[in-house]
């Protein structure tokens, strides 16, 4: 219940700021640039067709993927504030003051921007609809698709919050959090050429783009459900930790 | 309803509250009075369960504030020096989300703010309850602080710096608000303005270097300063000497010092207690013929206590000068 009252309050703070405005624009921006004009960086050598073409299979699944990178800028943003904010003006005062737990003022800050990222994701049922019009597209696959993008989401939304739990500054725990994320998905691949032979499967078994392609792919993985919802409590395990520690400076 | 024992808090390796022990009973009020880092703050949060102690023990209404955290917090109304409020929210939204986060149930709710508001008098002659917290001046922040702390009517009212920053007229607003308080709740407040604490305590605490130095009523305090009555006297029309026996010799005067000397002979004067030697005093001058420029007893004020003992207690622990 008290989770659900701080979520709220959580929620509504971002539309008050212009802060969800200026992501949520960043998010549109992004979506609608991969799937009508597709990304092309000649410099990096990326090169990526618009989702929406014809004779394209009709799924979001080229969207999906590269969300999955957007995301580790994204995200970050929109939680570094969460539990910063709080630090900063002192908030955090009244707020531990009240009979609260640790656990459910993080579960609530989690759950706000977790709503936040739904209704962003949810605009692109738009484009689903726009695909749906003009080709048949599986729906299993879709659905298991999103069900990648949520669990991907909330593992993104929990290394946020637990970015934003270790500083007051706020544009140190965006950095912190698009770090961590960074080195979850693009830096295994470097971690892996590093290591030795023999370990680098173990290592690889640790990028959430392997596991998350599988799921835009349309393959139901039970083993990528348990390493998302893992490793999402284990960051805001970690975040109810740092909150605790933070009372005995 | 409140008990410290040999609380202490260090901050890495600085001593911010050092080994105090107090007790405050249900339905007084009480101030907590220091100079500024004097571990006041300290004290009151770790009361209210934002920060815990190094050592020591502290319990309200029999809750433990450490192993009993959640019950000590639901029995205690807390207003944080400063008075943090989310910025973007309106006053009846913050109050709303505090009610809730308090566990009040949601049809009591509208009640219990529409209360809170009229006593804390935001809701006339102005009604504030949907001004954003942002814009409100000083005065009206912590009369939400306030307002945020009574919703769920704690027994226990911990109110850190109430009056700092606030205008003269509102000081005392908010002077008698903790007065009407104080009659139902028991209040500590901190405060480093000693007329404040006097208006409104039953109880003062001076705390020093996180030391308690002193303790009781604001008429047991009065009491060790002043100590019995004292009289100055400025007197003319014969040598200073002779003025001085003669002020001696009057019924009830124990001591005559003259302070200074000159055209006018400035006396001190030192009586039994409870006795005023003011009147005799005139009436001698006057059937010598004496000329009497000043007649005042002095009394020691609170403010010179605080000051004095504050200053002995930071000169004893100043380091030594290399």
């Amino acid at each position: 219940m008290k989770v659900l009252t701080l979520a709220k309050r959580e929620l509504a703070a971002y539309f008050y700021s212009p802060m969800a405005y200026v992501i949520a624009a960043l998010f549109l921006a992004m979506v609608g640039l991969i799937f009508l004009l597709g990304v092309h960086v000649p410099f990096l050598k990326i090169s990526l067709e618009p989702v929406f073409r014809s004779g394209a299979e009709s799924t979001l699944r080229p969207l999906f993927d590269v969300l999955a990178y957007g995301l580790v800028v994204v995200i970050p943003l929109l939680t570094m504030r969460v539990v910063s904010e709080e630090f900063r003006t002192g908030t955090i005062e009244t707020l531990m003051t009240a009979p609260v737990t640790d656990a459910q003022v993080i579960g609530g800050k989690f759950l706000g921007a977790m709503i936040l990222y739904v209704i962003l994701l949810a605009t692109t049922l738009v484009y689903f609809g726009l695909i749906a019009a003009f080709g048949q597209p599986d729906l299993g696959v879709a659905a298991i698709g999103y069900l990648g993008m949520l669990l991907l989401g909330g593992t993104y939304v929990a290394v946020g919050v637990f970015a934003s739990t270790i500083t007051r500054h706020q544009l140190v725990a965006g950095i912190i959090g698009i770090a961590i994320l960074a080195f979850f998905t693009g830096g295994i691949y470097l971690l892996v050429l590093l290591v030795p032979p023999e370990q680098a499967s173990a290592v690889s078994r640790l990028n959430m783009i392997t596991y998350f392609s599988d799921f835009s792919k349309g393959v139901l993985d039970v083993r990528g459900v348990i390493f998302f919802v893992t490793l999402t409590a284990f960051f805001l395990f970690l975040s109810v930790k740092v909150l605790e520690s933070r009372r005995w400076r | 309803m409140i008990d410290v024992q040999h609380l202490t808090k260090w901050y890495g390796r600085t001593l911010a509250v050092d080994d105090i022990s107090f007790h405050v009973e249900a339905g007084s009020v009480v101030g907590f009075l220091g100079p500024n880092g004097a571990g006041k703050s300290t004290t009151l949060r770790i009361l209210t369960c934002f920060q815990p102690a190094s050592s020591g023990s502290a319990s309200v209404d029999g809750c433990d504030v450490f192993s009993q955290s959640v019950q000590v917090r639901r029995r205690i109304g807390y207003m944080p020096e400063n008075v943090p409020l989310y910025p973007e929210m309106r006053v009846r939204e913050y109050l709303r989300f505090r009610a809730a986060l308090r566990g009040i149930p949601r049809s009591q709710r509208a009640v219990a703010i529409d209360k809170v508001l009229e006593d804390c008098w935001l809701s006339s002659p102005q009604d504030m309850s949907y001004r954003r917290l942002e814009t409100l001046s000083r005065g009206y922040r912590q009369r939400v602080g306030l307002a945020d702390c009574l919703l769920h009517d704690p027994p226990v009212l911990v109110l850190d710096e109430p009056t700092i920053g606030l205008d003269p007229a509102q000081v005392r607003e908010m002077r008698n608000l903790v007065l009407n308080l104080g009659q139902k709740h028991t209040v500590i407040l901190s405060s480093h303005i000693l007329a404040e604490v006097e208006q409104v305590c039953k109880q003062i605490v001076i705390i020093s270097s996180g030391k308690i130095v002193a303790q009781g009523t604001p008429r047991e305090l009065r009491e060790r300063v002043s100590g019995p009555g004292r009289l100055i006297v400025e007197l003319r029309g014969a040598m200073a000497e002779q003025l001085a026996r003669d002020v001696a010799a009057i019924p009830g005067v124990q001591a005559v010092e003259p302070a200074e000397a000159g055209e006018w002979c400035r006396l001190s004067v030192q009586s039994t207690e409870d006795v005023d030697v003011r009147v005799q005093v005139a009436a001698m001058a006057a059937s010598k013929g004496y000329q009497l420029r000043e007649l005042r007893r002095e009394v020691a004020s609170l403010e010179d206590f605080f000051v004095q003992i504050t200053y002995e207690q930071s000169m004893r622990q100043a380091p030594v000068a290399l």
